[in-house]
């Protein structure tokens, strides 16, 4: 490469706090006229004049530089390292439904490992008529289907139980991604095998060294459970369980086993340490839920929010997020500019679809004022996502899981926004 | 149809007689029994999918030293952020309960299965039956819900009593909750007054993103037309390339779940490893090295670029029965730069 441009590596939040100064004075007084000839249109740039990058110099492309904070991030402090570990899908920085799978938060038990589809076998055994071993290949000659569909941790916002806890859309909700999944419904497999009558339930399990287990109802398991090998038209990433994972819309993505390397047929549940000392929900009295798998419905303003500070000043705003449902489709979602005192019906980017991300968008007018922005989801069983104060009476503080909580965002005058509590 | 496709699918009826299905497609093959038994270990609550053997509380507590102690502590009362495995006893009720096997996992099965064929960690399915059952027995020990006397076997196993065993419901949300919440929901006049009752910033336990920012994505330094003067060459370093050093700190994090190098650090699942270059193999003290690598050590092996360029390209190649649980490091650029990373901090 003969030239190079580089651009000044100042960071997107330093770059964001140094606009929003700079724009909430100049947008104050009225539509912007300028004083002098913008440079960037009187001047001839690099870019306008000499050559760009030919093709083949980036044979699978990564986002531009400029766009290098949008990336997955760890809270260190959570877990004892990274191996066994979870980070965050920047989904304040994102829009649209698609996840891509770049920056699609992972969550392993082992670390990812590395599996070639040569190497990969499936097995199917237990209360089946013949105990089946499939390699990749085989997969991919059941017919296939594709659908979109949510995987969220049910530990996403577990750790904003006890109070506002971490700032940033990214922490509080980014748990979760949403891609379009081509696999094979896990009944054809099923079906290849020949399930007997007592088999009642299904055991799956990763190839992992945690082998990570979860047991599945029948009934699950003969509904809408793919197998799946490709996300978003492309392989898997080897950190969601390339060649080949379980997706189980809806519900809670410990149960998306990846690296799927068996299905067991029982007559009960294995009660893995997956399905009883961990994803459990301990009640205020000590009692402990099982089985939680369905994700109830949950929405969050994605932008403003700590990360995506409102950089303009005052004048027409748009007020995004995403919502989503693990028992059907999103049907509305309302938002609160006052911490719930009123609220006004969000635009749907598209009709809600079953488990799959929605974007909803509020366009909308800033006066420069504060708001406790809140959105509210509610879904096709007519379910309306709770406030934290209605899930802590029902359920304590204590639960870790499945905290599907109004979240709050304190936006500021300078257009700054904390993650807050309201009363 | 094909010919064959109909033949499997005629088939398939002919041997499910009782079945619900039968396949359709005549793809896989037949899974064998061994191939069942290697894959299909898992244990029910009610015991099936035990082996037989069996396993003593001291065997236990030295087996458990050797294996787990590193992340679960001697006493199973576990190691910074690692799961503590023993305590919490009647905390469940409490603010922040203390969950471990004796306070809150209903079923013993659970913890023969997951430390059966999920530990230790970084060297999974490495134990025998008999020192399985010695772990659990020894678990079960430090949660005091055994003497120090007790021998667990595939006979007496259904018969220990987990505490926590009924304090499980499933879930009840459909009645609980559901019908509560739902229904149209209050558009306006909702609440008198809304005051902010916390706020993220003063608990301040959020990653520095700036900094997170601030690191550079791309490895490979971008070409720039004006020379910029040569970093000066750090003294102590002189003769390793920084590059290969700072190649090395990147290949390191595939190890750092177990080692740590550098100010203050300690034995973790593997040793520390200040000083390692020329130092020989097995000698931080305190460290309970895996038989294998003593036998080495007593050979005289010397750990060197070229020993540990050897060791980590293939770890159970080089040394059979290794604790280190790590696939390798197939680059000899990588062994190399981790050689360099290495060399670069002294005792």
């Amino acid at each position: 490469m003969s030239e190079t441009f580089k651009g000044k590596s100042t960071s997107r939040r330093g770059f964001l706090r140094g606009a929003a100064a700079a724009g909430a004075g100049a947008l104050a007084a009225g539509a912007a006229k300028a004083a002098t000839p913008d440079p960037l249109i009187t001047e001839p740039q690099p870019w306008a004049q000499g050559l760009g990058e030919g093709v083949d110099v980036t044979p699978y492309g990564l986002p531009i530089q400029f766009e290098n904070d949008v990336v997955r991030r760890n809270v260190d402090w959570l877990t004892a390292d990274t191996i066994s570990s979870i980070n965050f899908t920047p989904i304040h920085a994102l829009d649209g439904t698609i996840t891509p799978q770049g920056c699609a938060f992972e969550r392993h038990h082992s670390g990812a490992i590395e599996l070639a589809k040569e190497d990969y076998r499936l097995m199917i055994n237990g209360l089946v008529d013949t105990p089946l071993v499939f390699s990749y290949a085989d997969l991919e000659r059941f017919p296939r289907e594709n659908h979109v569909y949510f995987c969220e941790c049910a530990a996403n916002t577990g750790m904003e139980w006890a109070g506002a806890q971490l700032n940033g859309a990214q922490f509080t909700h980014g748990m979760i991604h949403n891609m379009e999944y081509t696999g094979v419904p896990l009944r054809t497999i099923l079906e290849e095998a020949g399930v007997k009558t007592e088999g009642k339930w299904v055991y799956v399990e990763g190839a992992d060294a945690s082998s990570n287990g979860r047991s599945i109802p029948m009934e699950k398991a003969l509904d809408d459970v793919l197998v799946a090998f490709k996300a978003n038209g492309e392989a898997l990433r080897k950190e969601h369980g390339y060649p080949v994972r379980l997706v189980v819309p809806g519900w809670e993505g410990n149960m998306w086993v990846k690296w799927l390397r068996r299905i067991e047929v029982t007559d009960a549940a294995v009660q893995s340490r997956e399905e009883t000392s961990k994803y459990t929900d301990t009640l205020e009295d000590g009692t402990s839920r099982k089985w939680t798998w369905e994700m109830d419905a949950k929405s969050v303003v994605t932008s403003p929010s700590p990360q995506a500070p409102i950089t303009h000043g005052t004048g027409p705003l748009v007020i995004s997020g995403l919502a989503w449902s693990g028992r059907g489709a999103i049907t509305r979602v309302d938002v609160s500019k006052d911490g719930g005192k009123t609220w006004e019906t969000a635009r749907l980017a598209k009709p809600g679809e079953k488990m799959a991300l929605t974007r909803f968008y509020l366009d909308t007018t800033w006066d420069g004022t504060e708001m406790l922005l809140q959105s509210r989801a509610m879904d096709e069983t007519g379910y309306v996502q709770p406030t934290k104060t209605q899930l802590r009476e029902v359920r304590g503080l204590n639960s870790i899981y499945h905290n599907n909580c109004i979240q709050t965002w304190w936006v500021k005058p300078n257009g700054e926004a904390e993650n807050v509590e309201v009363s | 149809m094909s010919k064959f496709l109909k033949f499997t699918l005629a088939a398939g009826f002919a041997i499910s007689a009782t079945a619900v299905f039968a396949g359709e497609f005549g793809l896989g093959r037949p899974a064998l029994p061994e191939e069942i038994a290697a894959w299909d270990v898992k244990v029910m609550p009610d015991g099936r999918g035990l082996p037989e053997g069996s396993g003593d509380v001291w065997t236990g507590d030295e087996v458990f030293s050797e294996n787990c102690a590193v992340c679960h502590g001697d006493f199973a009362e576990g190691v910074g952020n690692w799961p503590k495995l023993a305590g919490g006893w009647d905390t469940l009720d409490h603010e922040d309960p203390l969950k471990t096997v004796g306070s809150y996992w209903p079923y013993l099965s659970t913890v023969w299965d997951y430390v059966n064929r999920s530990m230790p960690f970084g060297n999974a399915q490495s134990l025998s039956a008999d020192e399985v059952y010695a772990i659990t027995a020894y678990i079960l020990y430090s949660n005091n819900l055994v003497d120090e006397d007790f021998t667990l076997s595939h006979e007496n196993f259904t018969e220990v009593e987990m505490p926590n065993a009924d304090g499980f419901i499933v879930d009840d949300r459909a009645e609980t909750e559901y019908p509560k919440w739902t229904g149209e929901p209050c558009m306006e006049n909702c609440k008198e007054e809304v005051k902010i009752t916390m706020r993220a910033r003063v608990l301040d336990v959020t990653p520095d993103v700036e900094e997170a920012e601030a690191a550079p994505v791309e490895a490979e330094p971008v070409a720039v037309a004006v020379a910029e003067p040569e970093p000066a060459p750090e003294p102590e370093v002189a003769a390793v390339d920084p590059a290969l050093i700072e190649a090395g700190e990147k290949v390191f994090k595939k190890c750092k779940a177990c080692h740590q190098v550098g100010e203050g650090a300690k034995d973790r699942a593997g040793p520390q490893l200040n000083g390692v270059m020329g130092r020989a193999a097995g000698s931080v003290e305190g460290f309970k090295y895996s038989k294998a690598l003593k036998a080495k050590a007593d050979e005289g092996l010397v750990w060197n670029e070229e020993t540990i360029s050897a060791f980590l390209a293939n770890p159970r190649g080089y040394m059979k029965g290794t604790k280190m649980g790590f696939a390798g490091l197939k680059s000899e650029e990588d062994q190399a730069a981790i050689a360099a990373y290495l060399s670069s901090f002294a005792d």
